[in-house]
């Protein structure tokens, strides 16, 4: 039997005035997969993802995390999903007034009642987990180079230990060598954690690096294949998107 | 409830669990507690040997409650640690109370026996593999009894690369030497603001001389603009605060004056009062928390958005775009704000006179003729300009300091605010004293 899917979006849709986002929109994301979620500018990549985090109510259609409808679920409820997923945010969202180490301790606050010391000690595992140095603890967001604002975003994103990440733009604004150094820590926490990853990016060299399968947002609905296939896609804005020029060079190096 | 239970429950070691060996055995035994019992200490379960301690972990879910964590076992080669129960990110408090048991002291060689255990996450593994690390550092020997559960696998590829140790500045300092070198670093730094304000209020004559020269350079609309965001927007709230004053000051003073059968001179009380110092010192004060803080939030929100950057690389002086209209148009509206707050505060005293004292109006303003000099606006209305200039150069050379954050920008914010009340304070002071020498 396949496996259940961990969060399947069944016919949304998603409008705004009178702007029709999202179209009768199905999406399933099966556990241990990586699921990179690409689509122009405008077609509602942020809208999906906060729809699929529950930070949004669809129009119509329904959000399943575990075969459970999120509408319908109690406040409670809602917080207990809340703890199975990680997000990091397109520009980091650390909380600037917190440093890392408080930053990263902050889900386990939420959630947990551990005492100081065990809360510093998970932390710091967070922060070797994805790679930062010890001493960038005491360090506020401010002074974090850009990677290390991504690197410290995943680290908070994997404080309660999700089975779930959401990653938004995860190497967008990162000098090439720092975003390779991302996708193979994603590989890598992936491999380690069992992570289901999603993951909303334009960086075709992070897909064709991290990637199982691809959603591609088009026309308001969504066409999802494997790396391979969707690659073959005739689809005229698919193929502009993996066949451009900026594509070619992407696929020949994967 | 849970401790009854428990000692005469299967899986607990006290009893007959144990090997009992002629060496001392210490049990630890952590327990955790159903959820919605009361946080409470257990008793002591005593066992074979020496003692055995009981605490309970309150979030622990009805399902899994009443589990050992930890057994420690004083064998004849060294001390075995049997891990047991559920060793997840939710027992973590549970978990490090269990370890924190463990000391050197106990044995020189201990074996991780991982058998019993029911889960293990990476945090807990983590907090087992910090507290080993600690114990092999202070030389015991630890082995781990196969098979090691997967998590230990990914912690020794994270800790593969030796960390750079933190580096801890002036931490090592006694106290004296601390309190020294904090008290140099700040002064170092106010000199350093002292001097940067100087260079600042350099740049801005400097850019205005040279702005002056062409109307273009003088951005004409956004200083009308800035006259209607400080000057006509403000007027509702300067002239009912100028208002009320003035009648809290009328009242007080004809209280008084009334003592002596002096009621009159209540008008020259509320005249020289408001148009000296009140009218201006009010509308300094509430210009100061409208526009000094909308001046510091405004460029300081640009400075984060790079906008001031921005500009510059477009080859605009931002001192020119954004501080200079600011100025100049705080420099109109304030007089003008000024000449409302006088006129409020007079019809205030006047109506207090007339009501309270049977002054009439019209006596009112004659009084006013015959003892205000002609200087008394005058002297009030000059501070005007001066305030103006004050508040618009903290709130925008506080808004220009904001780096990094927007923690930053709430502090330095609130800087602005407060520094330039103060300085029109002082400036008012020094005016009081001037102007008292000068004859004015």
């Amino acid at each position: 039997m396949a496996p259940e899917p961990i969060i399947s979006v069944r016919n949304l849709v998603n409008r705004f005035g009178r702007q029709l986002v999202h179209e009768g929109l199905d999406l399933d994301v099966m556990p241990g997969e990586v699921l990179g979620i690409v689509g122009g500018s405008g077609s509602g990549k942020s809208v999906l993802v906060h729809t699929m985090l529950g930070l949004r109510r669809p129009t119509s259609g329904e959000v399943l995390f575990e075969g459970k409808e999120l509408s319908q679920l109690s406040e409670p409820e809602l917080r207990a999903v809340k703890r199975r997923y990680g997000v990091t945010f397109q520009h980091g969202a650390l909380f600037s007034a917190l440093t890392v180490a408080a930053n990263v301790q902050m889900p386990m606050r939420e959630y947990l009642d551990l005492p100081n010391d065990v809360l510093d000690q998970i932390a710091m595992l967070r922060i070797r987990m994805v790679g930062l140095q010890p001493d960038a603890v005491v360090k506020l967001p401010s002074q974090l180079s850009g990677g290390m604002i991504k690197r410290a975003a995943l680290a908070r994103a994997l404080a309660l230990d999700p089975t779930l990440l959401f990653l938004d733009e995860p190497t967008a604004g990162l000098d090439p060598i720092s975003a390779a150094a991302f996708d193979e820590l994603v590989n890598y926490l992936r491999k380690s954690l069992k992570l289901t990853i999603v993951m909303v990016t334009h960086d075709l060299d992070t897909i064709f690096a991290t990637c199982d399968r691809v959603a591609v947002l088009v026309d308001r609905k969504i066409i999802v294949d494997t790396l391979a296939g969707i690659v073959q896609n005739p689809h005229p804005w698919i193929r502009e998107y993996f066949h451009g020029p900026r594509a070619r060079a992407a696929r020949q190096e994967n | 409830m849970a401790v009854d239970d428990m000692a005469s429950a299967p899986p607990m070691t006290t009893s007959g669990g144990v090997p009992r060996t002629p060496m001392a055995t210490t049990i630890i035994v952590v327990v955790s507690k159903p959820q919605g019992s009361r946080w409470e200490h257990g008793n002591a379960i005593r066992g074979t040997g020496k003692s055995a301690t009981v605490c309970y972990d309150r979030r622990m879910p009805a399902a899994t409650a009443s589990t050992t964590l930890l057994a420690m076992e004083n064998g004849a080669d060294g001390m075995t640690l049997g891990l047991k129960g559920d060793w997840r990110l939710d027992n973590a408090a549970a978990i490090a109370s269990a370890l924190a048991e463990v000391g050197a002291a106990e044995s020189q060689r201990m074996t991780v026996d991982f058998a019993g255990l029911t889960a293990i996450d990476l945090p807990g593994a983590w907090l087992l593999r910090q507290h080993l690390d600690a114990l092999q550092a202070r030389g015991v020997v630890v082995d781990m009894a196969a098979p090691v559960p997967e998590p230990f696998a990914f912690i020794a590829e994270i800790t593969r690369e030796t960390p750079v140790p933190v580096d801890s500045e002036g931490q090592g300092l006694p106290l004296l030497a601390r309190t020294a070198a904090a008290i140099g670093r700040e002064s170092v730094e106010q000199v350093k603001d002292a001097r940067g304000a100087l260079g600042y209020l350099g740049r801005i004559v400097h850019t205005g001389v040279q702005a002056l020269g062409s109307v273009k350079r003088l951005r004409l609309p956004a200083i009308v603009r800035q006259v209607y965001e400080t000057g006509i927007a403000a007027v509702p709230i300067v002239s009912l605060i100028a208002f009320l004053i003035s009648v809290i000051v009328a009242y007080l003073g004809a209280d008084q004056l009334r003592q002596f059968g002096a009621d009159i001179y209540t008008v020259d009380l509320v005249a020289v009062a408001v148009l000296r110092e009140l009218g201006v010192l009010l509308t300094a004060i509430i210009v100061a928390g409208r526009s000094g803080s909308a001046f510091a939030a405004e460029i300081g929100v640009m400075k984060l958005n790079d906008e001031v950057d921005a500009l510059k690389s477009i080859g605009v002086n931002p001192l020119e775009v954004l501080v200079l209209p600011r100025l100049i148009g705080l420099v109109i509206a304030m007089p003008l704000l000024t000449i409302i707050a006088d006129l409020m505060g007079l019809a205030g005293g006047a109506m207090l006179s007339s009501l309270l004292l049977d002054i009439p109006f019209s006596q009112f303003l004659q009084r006013m003729q015959e003892i205000l000099a002609p200087t008394t606006f005058w002297a009030g209305l000059v501070k005007a300009p001066v305030f103006a200039l004050l508040i618009g150069m903290v709130g925008t050379y506080r808004g220009m300091q904001v780096r990094d954050s927007s923690r930053e920008l709430g502090r330095l914010t609130t800087v602005a605010v407060v520094q330039s009340i103060f300085l029109v304070i002082l400036a008012d002071a020094i005016f009081a004293v001037v102007f008292v020498e000068i004859d004015f």
